[in-house]
């Protein structure tokens, strides 16, 4: 039960290691650099120190509360990342399938809108553009 | 009273600087962007859209119209992108 805010790359199977010990289902998400134009280069990722661990451990708690996890965990890297790259991953860990789906779906849409992470598209022509948020990202948040 | 402002993202970038000590009696986060707004033009451009606005009290995410208590720490920054 913990959550991490870091600029290196993380590991998937490091991670598991030990993860979710008596559970019946383990879910995990990892988000990547995504380069929907082909001309993207980096995503650079500003937080907020200090909140984002705050905030990130207060939705990891709120989950396990909610949905009656065994474990989770959420990785979450700043700085530049290049395309292609994980971003982030939650992982959650439950008795049943359909509690750990759902905990990590809660928890993606939580970290999209309502944790202190701002991206920035840096370009291959180095031109860099803040990524603006959607709309539909609060209306999932809406669902829960 | 004073109040560390901490600025993030694109609204840092218009400030020219990501933070600033202040001295305020403002009553909600509202209020203290009413100030704020008026001690340099960049800052003008950085709250010059309300509707895109958050705002963190002592690390918590709070209301514009939330009362303002006796912080010590507000950000201001534009409406999150993680994941």
């Amino acid at each position: 039960m913990s959550a991490r805010v870091q600029t290196a790359p993380f590991d998937l199977a490091t991670e598991l290691a030990g993860f979710g010990a008596g559970a019946g289902a383990v879910v995990t998400f990892t988000g990547l650099v995504r380069d929907d134009t082909g001309s993207l280069a980096a995503l650079e990722i500003e937080h907020y120190p200090g909140m984002t661990e705050r905030a990130l451990t207060d939705y990891g708690q709120a989950a396990a509360a909610r949905f009656g996890l065994c474990d989770w965990r959420i990785v979450h890297r700043h700085g530049r990342i290049a395309t292609g790259q994980p971003i982030m991953m939650v992982a959650t860990a439950a008795r049943h399938r359909r509690a750990a789906f759902e905990a990590a779906d809660y928890l993606m849409d939580w970290l999209k809108s309502r944790a202190p992470f701002w991206k920035r598209e840096i370009g291959q022509d180095g031109a860099a553009r803040w990524v603006a948020a959607k709309t539909d990202d609060e209306d999932s948040l809406a669902r829960w | 009273m004073t109040i560390e402002i901490l600025y993030f993202a694109a609204l840092r970038e218009r400030v020219g600087h990501p933070r600033e000590t202040v001295t305020s009696d403002a009553r909600t986060p509202r209020d203290l962007v009413a100030e704020l707004a008026a001690r340099s033009d960049g800052h003008a451009a950085a709250f010059a859209d309300m509707a895109a606005l958050r705002c963190a009290v002592d690390q918590q995410l709070t209301d514009l119209d939330a009362p303002l208590g006796q912080p010590r720490e507000v950000a201001f920054f534009p409406p999150m992108t993680g994941g």
